[in-house]
């Protein structure tokens, strides 16, 4: 009885204590760089063009957004698609839908280094595209397709069955039910996939510093060669020469990455909503 | 005048055989109430009627179907099929959009184009519907947001809109409370002016308060058919007295 009693309350100390140091350890790195970050957000942080006077990480942040929205111009057609076949076309259960499923999750767990490679040689050494915007785009493309692939393959599973029926009925064909009918119903969860994949896209440097480089200039075209804000991130504390700089352009990725998955979840909430 | 005649009708999905030898007419605007047990294959014939068992794997059909006459197995165009024939489901299913778009749904994809052509259908259906009154302020609403009944009227006003023959019901009043289940009683009863009308129903006081003519099914084939008095009063079927004097089913 006793025994019990004193492990009970290990059990439970235990427990605390893990939630404890998760959560500090989570608290102590925002906190470790918004305290070392924050003061030095200067407008010169933000200047349009970088030089080793400003370290302005605009550019970086501009190609961000250009790499991102090339990436998703490539990956969320091709995902979208590809989910809408499993799906609406696909046999339900049939060996390819299980095949193709379990693919996706495999490549959802290749580290990004291994996709970075796999850009190199192929985007940029085979196809010829050089250290370009469009090979880095390519690769991420690559990355985050599974990920837009399984969400959005759940988010058309969540319609209910009776949408299709009552479409069907009312003498719709297949192609009028899906993007009139299901597609919309599904967006909020595709959505919240696509969300996942910026978020990826934006926190990514292994797979890009290899296919896109890291040029320091805001691209003119897709072939040039550009660093992202992560990448930026890499290379400055590389070079250690610009620290508080570092620890400033750090604070702004944090915000946005936080930002990003902040939506991705209500975006989820909704979705859960809608068919609760 | 027959709207539908089913003639040697058997299906199957996969090895199982879900209707046997299935013969039985459906006179024009009237209502036939299919009754039966769970399983006894009556929604199964209903869902033939408009060709919704083509979307089940491993589903086969012989013997023939006619409508007015023609088979609609036999190089019928499916769409045509199921804008003559349009169906009400156990469940209420508007799609996640507004009022409006509900209704417009079908007329628009049969090519209905035009706010004013467009309008006049939803209201017209949703009069037909005798839902009208309800929802003339709320035309522009989350169709989600209405209560089973408005919803199930709705679906019969969506499903009216594409100006069908003959209309489906699959237990439509299964899912609703008693008072919205007489109003689409007294709406079906209105309605088989203009329609022929086949429900199918678990319920036998339903089946004799509104149907002219009822058939039993009991494990894939029709025991009985005839009109709903004298299947009522006088069965000729031991079981179909069995069933609807309450001794199984």
């Amino acid at each position: 009885m006793k025994r019990a009693k004193i492990f009970a309350a290990a059990a439970r100390l235990a427990v605390y204590l893990a939630a404890l140091i998760t959560l500090g350890a989570l608290l102590f790195i925002i906190g470790y760089i918004v305290v070392r970050g924050v003061p030095h957000l200067t407008w010169s942080l933000f200047a349009w063009r970088y030089n080793s006077e400003n370290v302005s990480l605009m550019p970086a942040l501009l190609n961000t957004i250009l790499m991102t929205t090339l990436s998703l111009l490539i990956a969320v057609p091709l995902g979208v698609s590809a989910a809408v076949y499993l799906v609406e076309y696909a046999r339900r259960g049939s060996r390819l839908v299980r095949i193709v499923r379990m693919n996706a999750e495999t490549l959802s767990g290749i580290p990004s280094i291994v996709y970075g490679l796999f850009g190199m040689l192929f985007f940029v050494n085979a196809l010829k595209l050089g250290l370009s915007m469009l090979s880095g785009a390519l690769t991420l493309s690559v990355m985050i397709l599974p990920v837009i692939l399984r969400t959005s393959e759940e988010a058309l599973i969540s319609v209910p069955d009776s949408y299709r029926e009552g479409s069907f009925g009312l003498g719709a064909g297949r192609l009028r039910t899906i993007f009139r009918v299901v597609l919309p119903d599904a967006v909020p969860g595709i959505l919240a996939g696509v969300i996942l994949g910026v978020g990826r896209i934006v926190g990514e440097t292994a797979a890009l510093i290899y296919t896109a480089g890291t040029a320091s200039d805001t691209v003119s075209g897709i072939m040039d060669s550009a660093r992202t804000l992560s990448v930026h991130l890499y290379a400055l504390s590389q070079e250690g020469l610009y620290l508080d700089q570092t620890y400033a352009t750090a604070v702004v990725l944090l915000g946005i990455v936080i930002v990003i998955n902040a939506l991705s979840s209500a975006l989820a909430r909704k979705v859960g909503l809608h068919h609760g | 005048m027959d709207k539908f005649t089913i003639e040697n009708l058997d299906l199957y999905y996969g090895e199982f055989q879900a209707l046997k030898h299935v013969g039985l007419s459906v006179p024009e605007r009237e209502i036939t109430a299919f009754i039966g047990p769970s399983g006894c294959g009556k929604s199964t014939l209903l869902r033939t009627l408009n060709r919704m068992n083509d979307l089940i794997e491993g589903c086969r059909i012989t013997g023939s179907v006619l409508l007015d006459g023609e088979n609609i197995y036999r190089g019928m165009d499916v769409t045509l099929l199921r804008k003559r024939v349009g169906m009400v489901f156990q469940k209420p299913n508007p799609f996640p959009m507004s009022v409006y778009d509900n209704v417009a749904f079908g007329p628009r994809t049969h090519g209905v184009r035009g706010r004013a052509k467009l309008d006049d259908v939803v209201e017209r259906s949703l009069r037909s519907a005798a839902i009208w009154d309800e929802l003339r302020d709320r035309l522009k609403k989350d169709a989600l947001g209405l209560s089973g009944g408005q919803q199930q009227r709705l679906c019969i006003a969506r499903a009216l809109a594409v100006e069908p023959e003959v209309l489906l019901m699959d237990e439509p009043t299964s899912a609703l409370d008693p008072i919205s289940t007489i109003r689409i009683e007294d709406l079906c009863v209105t309605l088989k002016e203009n329609y022929t009308i086949i429900i199918v129903t678990h319920n036998m006081q339903q089946a004799a308060r509104i149907s002219d003519r009822t058939a039993f099914f009991l494990l894939g084939e029709v025991v009985e058919s005839s009109d709903t008095e004298t299947m009522f009063r006088i069965p000729h079927d031991r079981r179909t007295e069995d069933y609807i004097t309450g001794r199984f089913g």
